[in-house]
C-alpha cells in the first residue's frame, strides 16, 4: 500500500468519526418515576384509638366533615 | 374515602389567621417554618379576598417528582408526606412548589444549613409510628388517625377553610354558592352566608314597621 493510499484511507476513517459526533440524538432527559426510600407509614385506622377498622375511622371523618356544614348543622 | 383536599372560600374568609394559630398550636411548628398563612390580594382596597393557602396535596405533587432522594409518599387517601431522616435539605422541592409550602427551619442558607424540609401533613403526622413522642417531634400531631380532619380547617371560624373528603367538601362549597346565588345578586351579608330565608326575611320586615 503506497503512502498515499494509506493517507486517504486515513482521511476518510477520521473524516467519519469527526462526522458521527454530528449526529443528532434527542438531547432531552427521559423522566424516570423515583420509588419511595423512605420508612413504611401505618394506616390511619390502624391507630390505637380504631384498632384497624376501617369503617369506624371513615365514619368518625364523615361525621367531622358534616359538621363543616353549618346549613345542615343549624337545620 | 376518597381524596383528602382543603378547600378556601375567598367570600368568607376574614384574613383573621385563626388557621395559621392553629396550625402552629398544634404541632409546635418552629419558628420561621409557617406550614400555613393567608394572602390577601388587594390588600386595603374594597373587594379584597384572602384564602388561607398551605400545601394542596397534589396529585401529581411536583415535589414528589424532583425530590433526589425519594423521601416523599401520598398515603392512600391522598396525602403528600415525607421521611424527614432521608431530607438531605437541597430545596428543590420548595423551587418545584407552586405553593410555596416546603419551608425549611433555619430559612435561606447554603445547602447543607437549611435543615431538614418542613411542610403541611394534613395533620396526618409521618412514617414513625402513629401518636408517638418521634412523630409529634418531627412532623406534629397525627389528628387523621385520632379521627379528626385538620386542625386549621376545624378551628376556622366562618368556615371558609374546609378540609376532608374532596367530593363531600366540593359539595359544601357547592350548596353554598347555591344559596349565595351569584353575579349583581350577592352583595353584603349574603355574599359569604346567603340570602335570609323568606320566613326570617318577613319577619324582619313586619318588625320594621
Amino acid at each position: 500500500m503506497s503512502a498515499r493510499h494509506f493517507c486517504s484511507v486515513l482521511l476518510a476513517v477520521v473524516a467519519g468519526a469527526v462526522n458521527a459526533g454530528c449526529g443528532e440524538r434527542p438531547q432531552v432527559v427521559e423522566y424516570k418515576k423515583g420509588q419511595y426510600q423512605g420508612k413504611t407509614d401505618a394506616q390511619p385506622w390502624d391507630s390505637a384509638q380504631f384498632k384497624g377498622d376501617k369503617q369506624a375511622w371513615e365514619s368518625a371523618l364523615r361525621q367531622r366533615n358534616q359538621a363543616q356544614n353549618e346549613y345542615q348543622r343549624t337545620q | 374515602m376518597g381524596r383528602m383536599k382543603f378547600l378556601c372560600d375567598a367570600e368568607r374568609c376574614i384574613e383573621c389567621n385563626g388557621c395559621a394559630t392553629a396550625c402552629k398550636s398544634e404541632h409546635e411548628v418552629p419558628w420561621g417554618v409557617n406550614r400555613r398563612r393567608v394572602v390577601t390580594i388587594n390588600d386595603g382596597v374594597p373587594g379584597e379576598r384572602s384564602i388561607s393557602v398551605a400545601c394542596m396535596h397534589c396529585a401529581d405533587a411536583p415535589c414528589m417528582a424532583v425530590c433526589p432522594t425519594d423521601c416523599f409518599y401520598q398515603t392512600e387517601e391522598g396525602v403528600v408526606l415525607h421521611d424527614k431522616d432521608m431530607c438531605i435539605g437541597c430545596g428543590y422541592c420548595f423551587f418545584a412548589c407552586p405553593f410555596g409550602a416546603p419551608q425549611f427551619p433555619n430559612g435561606p442558607a447554603a445547602f447543607g444549613a437549611r435543615g431538614k424540609m418542613d411542610k403541611c401533613t394534613f395533620c396526618a403526622g409521618g412514617p414513625e409510628a402513629d401518636g408517638s413522642d418521634e412523630e409529634f417531634a418531627k412532623y406534629g400531631r397525627n389528628r387523621l388517625s385520632e379521627g379528626k380532619l385538620p386542625a386549621c380547617a376545624e378551628m376556622c371560624a366562618t368556615k371558609a377553610l374546609l378540609a376532608g373528603d374532596a367530593d363531600v367538601i366540593s359539595d359544601i362549597y357547592r350548596q353554598r354558592v347555591l344559596r349565595r346565588g351569584k353575579g349583581t345578586d350577592v352583595w353584603g351579608w349574603s355574599t359569604a352566608y346567603g340570602k335570609p330565608q323568606p320566613a326570617v326575611a318577613k319577619a324582619n320586615q313586619e318588625g320594621k314597621k
